[in-house]
């Protein structure tokens, strides 16, 4: 009954997803303001119905309902109930209903704060959202519906695959989704203005806080599959170049860039058909990674179940928006760009910069993942690209992207004299190259090119931006004497920085060792000593384990222990490694079991990860740096 | 320098930076793109040479074997026509088992022998990398033919 | 040419491309039907419910069969499992089948609870056989003619449709 109550739900929700997605474009056109009111209640009355439809599939996990076919696929009954719930989302059918219920919230929240917002744009903002409302819904029923039932029920089910029974797979989904799917209100805003014809600064500003809101989601999404990844799937590397990473790095990439556009919209009211074309791009990868994932197209260890049925769909809606929303472009944004003149020094140069170097960087991540599929086409060898392909690429954009960064933040709008230009980041500039030969040199005892490019740049990057909080603290003004807006710009730029900082180093100096290792034995790696003291057995909830127990010491001094496992599921019956870990702020010991490969002797991987945890710390205060900025009193008065 | 000449210089070294840039992007491509091989193709001998690739295929049952003590390992891969002999060191991702599928990267050493230098773990039971099952597929209809247990000398007609 | 068109020009090429990728050919869940008008391969397994007893390639000699793959460890199994039913209870056709990797006293629990469409299961634990078969994935089924020759490969759980489409014309065409 209640897998047919969600199921129901969610018809109820498409046929108010048809209401919002098309009532409110017809007000907004005739000027019927009883039309565009409709807007408001759909979008609530949706959210109502999806909510409802998700709580039943929850309802049905935790109550071990087997005559549903997705849970019997996903779940089990021995499973702990938090991975029952986070099982909802761990395949392609509950993913796609999150992904359904997170459009509704933003829906819903673009309808609940909208104040000082035209009744005609924000109506047809919502229209456009009730609109892709309406494909993924027809998406979930016509192909993927979760409350599919299985008859004769299962006894019990096939279990949630184990590499996703971890508690960083219970958030890092949904906030990927809340990032990803969030970039549909830029494109709705893209697509309401260029409806409209008018496209001013208000429109920058309105649309700035929604964007900011969804990049910092990704950020922090995307850094949580990274961290997930280190330390789940026992290999220690942070980021693959997977095709499905390079799907969520895509529309984050292109989020960046048009966040740094929108400044310029906003401010100066310029870039705007490069604006749209942003905000019309980064939704656009969205859909287009997942299409990547869920059809099958591509090789890559993440996919979800394939199936060319899903591809076949997702495709033509992709095909459908993108096409229609450029066709709209190419009518609307010629008249919007004005001719508005800036000088080769000034803020907007270096802003345009960086969407050049950000949009060549997307295109060839983009090239990467599709030249697989390319080739193949094209003469039939099948090719795979490696990941220092993807490293060497990505490089190239990303360097002079972080030394015009620190200039771009201290350069006027519209004119910088160069003048106190030059005085001011004289000494940042050889500050920087000091840090970037002297930093490896003193901690790691080595240096080379790529190391003061890396080192010098991120000591660039985080100098400078704190330049303009640290003049502002000292002139006695607190956070007074700078606008949340700079003050957010600032941290996530600094964020950057020790995430550079965090990239260089691993790089550089971690340590990757495969060896055989004796219980009793004590072996050396990155000069500390990893004893094996012993091996045991341990038990899980769902699980059995062997479970290795290393002690670190430096010279006399102990350092920890680690607990390396190796876990075998009782219900899939695979055994999965769990690393063990000592972090501490400035390098990781990790440790992963391998195989028993001879009396008593087991292989394992011994890894010294030094400032690993810059890279998420990075991440995670740019996106801090995001949150601040929304707090910018010019956003407060709009949106709350 | 006139203005003129600073927009040319800027210009001559932005077209230099980016023909650089794209010298550096290819040749990279051409370095890190890797084929992947049908087994018998490798036993056939048709395979790039000096450059690494990748196979695929199920891990031949009863064929791994190591060395008491330490990482070397060897085992066969089949494609369900040929097998190939590949030796490896390293530890071994979870899902490595006889009679699973598995894709390695490395290259074919000494004229017979696939030095792995990566062995690919798949993510979950029921999923097996398109391409290998693809080459199974292409290569079972020779398996009702006799298979040469050597592993080199594979009769591919 | 109006550059704000470039764009879309842009996304069309991507999109046709992205669909030429995602055409036939390219799908790999669509396997080449490598054994069609081949002998079924060769095995001799023993019998899930009685290990002294023997299911082999002669067993299916003489008349129109099936051969499912199945295990309890599978969701398609069991989404199968009740068409199957049906369909023995028919008595349209015998259908013989492979238990592949599976463990027994499950397997046999399995057929114990939701009943048993098989007139015999051959027990292949560790899954040597489904490998001469060139089994990817449970469940599988082949419909083999009475001189012991594959017809038809069927991937995925079977269900009445699939059956009336893809069994029915061939089993007619065999019988005549």
């Amino acid at each position: 009954m209640i897998p047919e109550i969600g199921h129901f739900a969610l018809i109820l929700a498409l046929s108010l997803a048809v209401c919002q997605g098309v009532l409110p474009l017809v007000g907004a056109h005739r000027d019927d303001k009883a039309l565009m009111s409709v807007a408001r209640s759909t979008s609530f009355g949706q959210l109502f119905f999806v909510m409802i439809s998700f709580g039943c599939l929850i309802w049905v996990f935790i109550n071990d309902d087997f005559s549903v076919l997705y849970v019997a696929s996903n779940s089990q009954l021995s499973l702990p109930t938090p991975y029952k719930i986070s099982a909802v989302w761990s395949a392609h059918e509950g993913s796609l209903l999150m992904w359904i219920l997170i459009l509704a919230i933003w829906t819903a929240a673009v309808a609940k704060f909208n104040p000082g917002i035209p009744q005609k744009l924000i109506s047809r903002v919502i229209g456009v959202l009730g609109l892709l409302s309406v494909g993924f819904l027809l998406f979930i029923l016509l192909t993927s519906n979760p409350f599919e039932r299985l008859i004769p029920a299962a006894l019990d089910g096939a279990d949630l695959n184990p590499l996703l029974q971890d508690p960083g797979l219970v958030i890092h989904p949904p906030i990927l989704y809340i990032g990803y799917v969030g970039f549909s209100v830029a494109f709705a805003f893209a697509i309401a203005a260029m409806i409209s014809g008018e496209l001013d600064q208000n429109w920058a500003r309105w649309t700035r806080p929604w964007t900011t809101l969804a990049w910092l989601f990704l950020t922090i999404g995307i850094a949580l599959g990274s961290w997930w990844a280190y330390y789940e799937l026992g290999w220690g590397g942070w980021w693959f170049w997977d095709p499905v990473e390079n799907a969520s790095f895509m529309p984050w990439l292109i989020g960046t860039a048009l966040i740094h556009s929108l400044a310029v919209t906003e401010r100066r009211g310029l870039f705007k058909s490069w604006t749209l074309l942003l905000a019309i791009t980064a939704f656009s990868l969205s859909l287009l990674g997942t299409f990547l994932v869920r059809s099958g197209i591509i090789v890559s260890v993440h996919a979800f179940a394939t199936d060319p049925t899903r591809g076949f769909f997702i495709l033509a809606f992709l095909a459908i928006v993108v096409i229609g929303a450029l066709l709209l472009y190419a009518w609307r944004a010629p008249a919007l760009d004005s001719n508005v003149g800036f000088s080769p020094l000034s803020r907007e140069t270096f802003l345009l910069l960086n969407n050049v170097l950000l949009v060549i960087a997307t295109t060839l991540v983009l090239f990467g993942t599709l030249a697989p599929l390319i080739v193949e086409i094209l003469n039939g060898g099948k090719i795979s690209i490696g990941a220092p392909w993807f490293e060497i690429a990505f490089l190239i954009p990303m360097i002079p992207l972080v030394l015009l960064l620190g200039l771009g933040m201290h350069t006027a709008w519209r004119k910088q004299s160069s003048g106190p230009w030059i005085r001011l980041l004289r000494l940042p500039a050889i500050a920087a190259v000091v840090i970037g030969v002297a930093l490896p040199l003193m901690f790691y005892e080595r240096v080379n090119l790529l190391l003061i490019i890396g080192c010098g740049s991120a000591a660039w990057i985080v100098i400078s931006s704190l330049i303009q909080p640290v003049r502002s603290w000292s002139q006695k003004k607190g956070t007074a004497g700078i606008t949340r807006s700079a003050l957010g710009m600032s941290i996530a730029h600094l964020g950057m920085g020790l995430f550079v900082i965090g990239v260089t180093i691993t790089s550089a100096f971690g340590i990757e060792s495969d060896r055989a290792m004796r219980i009793g034995e004590s072996l050396e790696v990155a000069g500390l000593q990893f004893e094996f003291r012993e091996l045991r057995e341990v038990q899980g909830p769902n699980y059995k384990a062997i479970e290795g127990v290393l002690e670190i010491r430096d010279g006399g001094e102990f350092i920890g222990i680690v607990r390396p496992q190796k876990r075998q599921y009782l219900v899939q019956k695979n055994w999965m490694t769990e690393a063990g870990i000592h972090p501490t702020w400035n390098k990781d010991l990790f440790v992963a079991l391998g195989d028993e490969i001879g009396d008593d002797t087991w292989s394992v991987r011994i890894q010294y990860k030094p400032m690993i945890r810059f890279i998420w710390i990075g991440a995670f205060i740019m996106a801090v740096g995001g949150l601040v900025t929304l707090t910018d009193r010019r956003y407060r008065k709009v949106v709350i | 320098m006139k203005p003129r000449h600073q927009r040319m210089l800027a210009v001559g070294l932005a077209i230099a930076g980016i023909t650089i840039a794209a010298g550096l992007t290819l040749k990279a491509f051409d370095e890190n793109m890797m084929f992947f091989i049908d087994i018998s193709d490798v036993v056939a001998g048709n395979y790039p040479q000096e450059r690494n690739f990748r196979i695929g295929g199920l891990v031949v049952e009863n064929s791994i074997e190591r060395e008491e003590g330490s990482l070397d390992m060897r085992f066969r891969v089949t494609d369900m026509q040929c097998e190939l002999n590949v030796t490896y060191n390293g530890v071994l991702p979870d899902l490595f088992r006889e009679g699973q599928g598995v894709v390695a990267h490395g290259a074919i050493v000494a004229g017979e022998v696939f030095v792995a230098d990566k062995i690919l773990a798949k993510h979950d039971e029921n999923y097996m990398a398109p391409e290998v099952a693809a080459s199974l597929a292409k290569h079972a209809d020779e398996k009702l033919t006799p298979l040469q247990k050597d592993g080199v000398e594979c009769n591919s007609g | 040419m109006n550059r704000y068109l470039i764009p879309l020009f842009v996304m069309i090429a991507m999109i046709s491309f992205l669909l030429l990728g995602l055409g036939d050919g390219r799908d790999p869940s669509k396997l080449p039907s490598q054994y069609i008008g081949k002998p079924a391969p060769d095995f001799n397994l023993p019998m899930l419910t009685d290990l002294s007893r023997t299911l082999s390639t002669s067993t299916l000699k003489g008349q129109v069969s099936l051969v499912n793959i199945w295990a309890t460890w599978c969701v398609g199994c069991r989404v199968e499992h009740g068409f199957l039913m049906e369909l023995a209870n028919s008595e349209t056709i015998p259908i013989y089948a492979i238990n592949w990797r599976d463990n027994r006293s499950d397997a046999l629990n399995f057929l114990g609870q939701l009943g048993n469409p098989y007139i015999a299961s051959g027990f292949d634990r560790d899954g040597r056989v489904g490998i001469d078969w060139g089994v990817y994935g449970a469940p599988e089924t082949f419909l083999i003619n009475n001189k012991g020759i594959v017809v038809y490969r069927f991937t995925g759980p079977l269900n009445r449709i699939f059956w009336e489409q893809e069994f029915v014309p061939r089993i007619a065409e065999i019988e005549n």
